[in-house]
């Protein structure tokens, strides 16, 4: 039995995973990152557009600071986020993006004087101050007040990852790649590490840590067409999951990002609607202006998609082999901007759609993008209900992001919950002795090489190819946009059928060893648990909030649904998994529920509202003197770790 | 049209994890479809005709850099490879060489890259930066020098180069355009300290920038058209001049 010993396993080399083994090491713990694949090809590397983080030296981003990035935040989820860990997460935000200033990040800088920008179709100028000259500059993006977006050209996961895996280098931090958990070793509500299959040697190896991280991004692959790459198929939350111990959070709140190239998926950055883009129907006319005159094009993610299908389904699409789609159309940038700012979109154009986005209009459709759901967590990042095991990044439910992220707080999550988590992860190292019975790793390990031999012995099966293109058309088809009763139910349905039959998967190449067939088997089921943890969440959450919509209760219920979803899987020979709610305490809200600001507003209120929305203001009347930090510690304390406590400083701000 | 087309994939199989297997051409046939790419076809052909096909594809977008090949004779990216780019319908697919042969189509890049950067030294070399204050603004930098550090930093590890580089056939232990390409963004941007006498050491020998025989295959077959001939250039240059 190989057994492999550190401190903390990181499962999962993207961002969160590498931010989390830098800061264990820094602090004296050893760090193991497995991978799928060399940690630079993580899918944070596809993050085109940007990271949020309230610096505010571009004049657009003038007057901005953690309380407007918070307040958008919040409103972005539609009050189902953790506004602690919002809290948290817009405090330590721009002391992330500055480590990886000084890391290497080439940030794109202000340039004082004019420059001309599209805002709203219309040719702009706007003019940069000259002491802001050389700081890192941000663009605009979807359902945030300022422009807050900081970016590197659109190329922005990319220059973070790398920067992020060079400083791993580095330390010296070994990533072993190839390698995939496919099981958690924990006994008592405590986790000691992973059962881990090589995938060149198919040797089975235990990984046994102090402190055990779920890194591994989003579940986008459940569904047919998505932007996520192909590893993101969320291994890691099922692997969580059937601890049995352990709870997945808010699985059904699934984001469908408004502009993927049809039919492939492909994503066009948000950074091409904040730079100016339009959408615009067959007719060629800018409908989103119609549905929300506000924000228009730039609504939160949600809303747009939302809207996009809404117009669609009146028949205002454009006609396609691949079914309909609309316009998105950057042409209005020129060929400059694009070719310097938009250039990973130009490529994408031009290699998967044979159009150059300088003059034609690039076909696009709302496509799954962002799982906002996975391992829930604590504030600090641990499992509630398994020591031992904490996750970060798109496959943790540390939830910030509620029911709905905004564009460019992605990447921003997983550094900033790198660094927070990170420290928390280091703590448990400091406060707990490796103690395990090799008993315990021998059960583990006995139990997936049986598995593993049963798939490689059985004669004639099912298919894994099969059951996961059938999982993903469900999926595609009743697990959308647009959500009701029927459809789910018969999802929930269908995938119990393909649940039981993902039992019985035989293969047609049967060896160990490296084998695509083989790493296929033992992942679909996990898929399918997962899709059936989405559909059956979905079909019980009756009513709509941020990106879960359902079209038999349209409105948002603070009163009954104000609650975070927790799906276990505690029975192995269950058909379907346990759901339990997690009550958000509107008591303790610093920004109590109310509207977001788009279509009509149809909330069924909490009885808790309107006491809390009183009780605050006796608090501010209360404190005349209070600044805006003392006020926060009053309406919303929260816990970061002390080295990130400090206020950040703004151009012409200060520390204020 | 097109989408009446059988392509005919001609695919070298070798699996080193099987005792005894040999290197051999396999041939595949392929319906194709519109704007099919050989990302598409692969899959395709792993799931209805061997699923035991070896190959790496991540983001599929063109931007991750795992799924480089050698294409009818040429290194590239296949996920953005469109199969109606070639006209017979035939396509030979070999995997990149230069690397460790995992199997298939599937090489250890990883374990290559990881070397380059630690041969390289491939991060920022200023012994305050773990010790930046992340309260205050951050250092100022040019916008232009950004701009440049960035087009230098688009480099996605891909290996196209590596595998067209007639020195690293020669010379095993060239650094190839990739390092070079790491090396001239470091030495580019003002956050590293490191001198040039510093620079010299990693790559002013034969195995580094001196034993370029400036064929320039990184140059014709980098998929993000870097610009490695300038980069070479201007490093020979530079480290000429160091004493």
């Amino acid at each position: 039995m190989k057994i492999v010993y550190t401190d903390s396993l990181i499962i999962g080399g993207g961002l969160a995973g590498l931010r989390i083994a830098i800061a264990a090491r820094q602090r004296g713990y050893d760090s193991i990152v497995l991978s799928l694949m060399p940690a630079k090809r993580s899918h944070s590397a596809a993050a085109q557009g940007g990271m949020q983080a309230s610096l505010g030296a571009s004049i657009k981003g003038e007057g901005d600071n953690e309380d407007v990035h918070f307040e958008d935040t919040v409103k972005g989820s539609d009050w189902g986020c953790d506004q602690d860990v919002a809290r948290m997460f817009v405090n330590t935000a721009p002391k992330a993006i500055r480590q990886l200033c000084a890391w290497g990040v080439p940030w794109s800088r202000v340039r004082k004087g004019d420059r001309e920008v599209v805002i709203n179709g219309q040719k702009v100028t706007i003019t940069e101050k000259d002491e802001a000259h050389g700081l890192i500059t941000s663009r605009d993006f979807g359902g945030t007040k300022k422009w807050r977006t900081c970016f590197t050209s659109d190329g922005t996961g990319h220059t973070m990852l790398y920067a992020m895996d060079n400083k791993a280098i580095q330390l010296g931090i070994p990533v072993h790649e190839r390698k995939e958990a496919i099981a958690i070793i924990h006994e008592d509500g405590v986790c000691h590490g992973a059962v881990v299959r090589d995938l060149i040697t198919g040797e089975l190896i235990a990984y046994i840590a102090k402190a055990t991280v779920i890194a591994t991004g989003g579940y986008g692959r459940l569904y047919a067409v998505t932007t996520n790459a192909v590893i993101s198929e969320g291994i890691g939350n099922a692997i969580a999951l059937e601890t049995g111990v352990a709870p997945l959070g808010n699985m059904e709140a699934v984001q469908f990002h408004p502009t993927a190239i049809v039919p492939v998926g492909i994503l066009t950055t948000e950074g091409c609607r904040g730079d100016g883009g339009l959408l615009l129907d067959k007719d060629g006319y800018r409908f989103m202006p119609d549905y929300e005159p506000g924000k228009k094009e730039l609504a939160s993610r949600d809303v747009v998609s939302r809207r996009m299908t809404e117009h669609i389904r009146k028949g205002k699409g454009v006609p396609s082999r691949y079914g309909d789609h609309l316009w998105l159309d950057i042409t209005l940038l020129g060929r400059a901007h694009i070719e310097k700012n938009l250039r990973e979109v130009k490529e994408i154009c031009e290699y998967f759609l044979g159009i150059d986005p300088v003059k034609e209009y690039i076909p696009v459709r709302p496509t799954q993008h962002y799982s906002m759901g996975g391992v829930r967590t604590k504030p600090t990042g641990e499992s509630p209900t398994m020591r031992g095991l904490f996750s970060a990044g798109e496959a943790a439910c540390w939830d910030m992001h509620g029911f709905n992220r905004l564009g460019g707080n992605s990447v921003a999550e997983t550094v900033v919950a790198g660094m927070i988590v990170g420290e928390y992860v280091a703590d448990y190292c400091a406060e707990n002795p490796l103690k395990i019975d090799t008993k315990l790793i021998e059960k583990f390990m006995d139990r997936e090489k049986e598995k593993i031999s049963t798939l490689l012995s059985r004669e004639k099966g099912e298919s894994a190819f099969a059951l996961k293109k059938e999982m993903q058309q469900i999926m595609m088809d009743k697990v959308g946009i647009f959500r009701n009763e029927a459809d789910l139910s018969q999802a929930v349905e269908e995938l119990k059928l393909l649940h039981q039959r993902s039992k019985n998967i035989a293969l047609r190449h049967k060896i160990a060893s490296s084998n695509p067939e083989l790493v296929e088997a033992i992942r679909v089921p996990k898929m399918i648990r997962l899709a059936q943890c989405v559909a059956y969440g979905a079909m019980l959450r009756k009513e709509s909030r941020g990106a879960h919509a359902r079209e038999d209760y349209p409105e948002r219920n603070d009163r009954d649904w104000l609650k975070r979803t927790l799906t276990f899987w505690k029975d192995e020979n269950a058909d379907l998994p346990e759901v339990q709610y997690e009550e958000l305490d509107v008591m303790k809200m610093e920004m109590p529920p109310g509207s977001r600001g788009y279509g009509v507003d149809n909330t069924i209120h909490h009885p808790d509202t309107e006491k809390r929305v009183a009780q605050l203001e006796e608090i501010k009347k209360a404190n005349p003197s209070a600044d805006r930090f003392e006020m926060q510690r009053l309406l919303n304390p929260i816990e970061i770790p002390e080295k990130f406590r400090g206020k950040n400083e703004r151009i012409g701000k200060g520390f204020k | 049209m097109s989408d009446e087309r059988i392509l005919k994939f001609h695919i070298l199989r070798y699996n080193p994890q099987v005792k005894g297997d040999v290197p051999t051409m396999k041939t595949y046939e392929v319906k194709e479809a519109p704007g099919m790419t050989i990302f598409i076809a692969l899959n395709d052909i792993r799931e209805n005709h061997d699923p035991s096909l070896q190959f790496d594809f991540i983001c599929r977008a063109g931007i991750c850099g795992s799924c480089a090949m050698i294409i009818n004779g040429h290194p590239d990216l296949a996920c953005r490879t469109l199969t109606s780019k070639f006209p017979d319908g035939e396509i030979k697919l070999l995997p990149l060489p230069g690397f460790e042969l995992i199997g298939d189509l599937s090489v250890n890049t990883g374990k290559f890259m990881r070397a380059m950067s630690e041969r390289v030294e491939s991060w920022i070399h200023d012994k305050y930066a773990d010790s930046v204050d992340l309260d205050r603004l951050e250092e100022r930098m040019e916008p232009d020098i950004a701009e440049q550090i960035y087009e230098l930093e688009r480099c996605v590890e891909c290996g196209c180069c590596v595998s067209a580089c007639a020195t690293k056939r020669m010379r095993d232990g060239f650094l190839t355009a990739v390092g070079f390409m790491r090396l001239a963004r470091y030495a580019l941007d003002p956050r590293d300290k490191r001198s040039d006498e510093e620079f010299y050491e990693i790559v002013g020998d034969d195995e580094g920038v001196f034993g370029c025989m400036t064929l320039l295959g990184c140059q014709d077959y980098c998929p993000k058209d870097l610009p490695h001939q300038t980069q070479i250039a201007y490093l020979r240059r530079r480290m000429a001049l160091v004493k």
